[in-house]
């Protein structure tokens, strides 16, 4: 069952320097799975999860032959038809929760505000059920922290926090963008099982967006590697190891790893030609 | 032969009421050409040991002796040419005004060498950046490049002993290791003693050969290496950082 | 819109400089019988003042007092405000607190009341006009090189070079300074057009430049009695002042969107 169809996503800016790509040509598919987009900074993976949302704005250009929401093309929607599938049907977690979450209102107030720009509730029905969406991404406290600002929480409560805004209208797809690299590790863990958890109960999609190869590995059911604006190679988490294109082979290398030492590792030399090389797509 | 010993430290910030130990009573040591890891999560006081050591923090009580050595509260002019100290951001870690040649020349300078022009060049090839960055400023380099930079100018001292603050944290896989394997060789050529930082630890696993685990401003374990591989950690904090990482 | 401010200011300058050759006639020469003629009279483009002197040569001339005042200003202001606020920023402490202090209470003095205080005290005169006025200009520059200077004091390479042995002057002076440099240019420029008004003000209280020196502000003063039945006396002036002003303004706007984005960067 497809939720998303990209096909053929190109996002170009435009400078003095002459039109930088960010992404090029590049085309895959969502079912109700877990897939990742990995990739070293610059290779386009966040300007993909952006663009799906059209979240880019002037002077930056999207253009694609198509990006479907089961079947409706979001390409062709005005602004304000996208506000009513941001949020409700395709929902975005970003890297640190300093920065999305809004400083000056309390959390009880955001999510609150989160729930009622998609459904016509009540402030009493919204309150219960932001404190049922934070009881969901197990925060013990809810009603205390409902009351707290984002800068008296930690990074990972911080996290679990958007998690519950994003996810309270229910959405089809959720984007994660770098959800936990700003976390310390024990926490990472708490975070993607949560993840984890709502995304298999509610039957979402989720395209988790990532620079950890060995955390998708694990987490996705599928993986998608970019470089340089492309896709470079496509396969299935568990064989991941098994990967062939030297990108991917290079990355997996170059990590030290503790059950295996060595005394150098591997660097990873660049060949023009993987970006030279048309995209591989992603599409099921 | 012992190179950096560190007993009982303690660092707070604030006074008062409003204190807050960053260190709690830590001790450890590190012997001449060894390269010993502090790992543990955000907030647990490793970075704030390095900063101690360099003079960056002024709260601290306790004993830090270097070569033997103790260290006094206001550091005497040759403690900088012993140890030097690598920052996580290469972002951050350069003016973003100075040219290469302006950092490194103003380093070099303020050590007192006199061959400045030779040495300059030497420092860029040692840690594999060509004549033709020389003249460039920060913002047209690299995250990469800066570090090498930044490490260039830890070096321009001649330093026995390097801290290294989460020097890749802040750079992208296949760049992390291009800057690993060039302090393991810059560690073996110039026979350095290594103090690392880091989260990551395969990172500490990798470079390191002896490690101490921190939480909340303590040492709550000291091991060899080996014993990180072989899963043996034997404080329960420790047991848990290692199944996270894994 | 930034490049008609710097063209406008080219201008004024070349002016400036060229006023020996470019001023029809000499700016202090009095011809009573050809007291207060209209603009577009023969010989006279821009009209006589109430002494039948030129006003197009007096206007001229009157700009090198104009860069003369703007230019000195423009120097010390911004020099001390950048000494005081990044010594008091960054050696701190006793320090900060005492020349922050010193700062609030220049700070507090209204220009053109000090510069009356001065001009009681040391006489009036385009020097003392100076004074008066950078002594009250300077303390925002202070204020913003100390905030800027707080901000990169905790920077890594401020640490880094620490760490190489630098003592606060050389960090100051080389760390430091070339970051804080931008804002204040574009602070200076913005202000011109205040410290144009200030001096022109001075000078139309009779506490800047003395008569007959062609100062615009002092010009103004003396055309404001026939300003119903000559205006031009005091409107061409002031139309200088404006212009001078206003090309400041653009350029410092110019100057802002170049300089700022740049150093708002991480």
């Amino acid at each position: 069952m497809t939720l998303l169809d990209v096909e053929n996503l190109w996002v170009k800016f435009p400078s003095r320097q002459g039109v930088f790509e960010a992404v090029r040509g590049v085309s895959f598919t969502l079912g109700r799975e877990r897939l990742a987009i990995v990739g070293e900074s610059g290779s386009g993976k966040s300007m993909t999860g952006r663009a799906i949302l059209q979240l880019i704005r002037p002077p930056g250009i999207v253009t694609a032959d198509q990006v479907s929401l089961e079947g409706v093309n979001l390409m062709q929607k005005t602004e304000r038809e996208m506000r009513d599938v941001r949020g409700k049907r395709v929902s975005m977690v970003m890297q640190d929760p300093k920065f999305s979450l809004n400083p000056v209102m309390t959390i009880g107030q955001q999510i609150i505000e989160a729930y009622r720009l998609h459904n016509k509730a009540n402030k009493s029905i919204a309150y219960e059920k932001a404190l049922s969406m934070l009881e969901a991404v197990s925060i013990r406290d809810p009603k205390r922290v409902m009351r707290a600002y984002p800068h008296e929480m930690s990074g990972g409560m911080g996290q679990r926090i958007m998690i519950a805004m994003m996810l309270i209208p229910s959405p089809e797809i959720l984007i994660a963008d770098e959800p936990t690299s700003a976390l310390d590790v024990s926490v990472q863990r708490q975070v993607l099982s949560i993840i984890d958890t709502l995304v298999t109960d509610r039957g979402m999609g989720l395209i988790f967006i990532s620079h950890d190869l060995n955390l998708v590995a694990d987490f996705c059911d599928r993986v998608l590697i970019m470089y340089s604006g492309r896709i470079v190679e496509v396969c299935d988490a568990k064989n991941l190891h098994e990967a062939k294109h030297p990108y991917t082979r290079g990355l997996l290398n170059s990590l030290p790893r503790l059950n295996a030492p060595r005394k150098k590792l591997d660097v990873l030399s660049r060949d023009p030609a993987w970006s030279e090389a048309p995209s591989v797509s992603g599409r099921v | 032969m012992t190179m950096l010993t560190i007993e009982n430290l303690c660092v707070w910030f604030g006074g008062g009421r409003d204190r807050v130990d960053a260190v709690r009573q830590a001790s450890f040591h590190v012997e001449r050409g060894a390269s010993f890891g502090l790992v543990g999560e955000s907030g647990s006081g490793k970075s704030t040991i390095l900063r101690a050591i360099m003079g960056l923090a002024p709260n601290w009580s306790g004993r830090i002796s270097v070569d033997g050595q103790p260290v006094t509260k206001k550091r005497q002019k040759g403690f900088y040419k012993t140890v030097q100290m690598v920052f996580q951001d290469p972002y951050a870690s350069l003016h973003p005004r100075h040219s290469v040649d302006q950092v490194l020349g103003e380093t070099l300078h303020l050590h007192g060498f006199r061959d400045i022009d030779a040495r300059v060049v030497k420092l860029l090839d040692d840690v594999g950046l060509g004549g033709k960055f020389r003249f460039r400023y920060p913002h047209q380099l690299s995250g990469g490049q800066r570090q090498r930079v930044a490490i260039a100018r830890s070096l321009a001292a001649e330093p026995s002993i390097l801290l290294l603050d989460e020097p890749t944290s802040a750079l992208d896989v296949s760049v992390q290791a291009e800057i690993l394997n060039l302090l393991t060789d810059l560690r073996l050529e110039q026979k350095l003693t290594y103090v690392m930082v880091s989260h990551d630890l395969s990172v500490v696993g990798h470079m390191c050969e002896q490690l101490a685990v921190m939480k909340d401003g303590e040492i709550v374990e000291i091991m060899d290496v080996e014993t990180l591989r072989n899963a043996q950690a034997r404080h329960s904090y420790s047991r848990e950082l290692l199944a996270a990482s894994i | 819109m930034a490049m008609i401010g710097l063209w406008i200011l080219i201008l004024l300058v070349m002016i400036a400089v060229g006023a020996p050759l470019l001023a029809p006639h000499d700016p202090f020469a009095q011809e009573l019988g050809n007291r207060l003629q209209p603009l577009w009279s023969e010989g006279h483009i821009l009209g006589t003042d109430s002494l039948g002197r030129d006003l197009l040569s007096r206007l001229i001339y009157g700009s090198r007092i104009t860069l003369y005042i703007v230019g000195l200003v423009a120097l010390i202001a911004p020099i001390t405000g950048l000494l005081v606020g990044t010594v008091a920023g960054y050696v701190g402490g006793w320090t900060d607190q005492v020349l922050m202090r010193i700062t609030d209470i220049f700070l507090a003095f209204p220009r053109l009341v000090l510069a009356l205080a001065f001009v009681a005290a040391l006489g009036a005169g385009i020097e003392n006009a100076v004074l008066a006025i950078s002594l009250t200009a300077w303390p925002p520059y202070a204020r913003i090189a100390r905030a800027e200077t707080l901000t990169i004091r905790s920077s890594d390479y401020i640490s880094a070079i620490q760490l190489q042995g630098a003592g606060a002057m050389r960090i100051i002076t080389k760390h430091i300074w070339p970051l804080c440099i931008s804002s204040l240019i574009v602070r200076v420029t913005l202000d011109m057009a205040g410290i144009i008004l200030a001096a022109a003000g001075l000078g139309f209280l009779g506490l800047g430049a003395q008569p007959p020196s062609p100062e615009w502000g002092a010009m103004i003063s003396e055309g404001r009695q026939f300003i119903l039945d000559h205006w031009w006396v005091a409107a061409v002036p002031g139309m200088a002042i404006f212009t001078v002003s206003l090309a400041f303004n653009l350029l410092g706007d110019g100057l802002r969107d170049v300089l700022d984005p740049k150093d708002s960067e991480k």
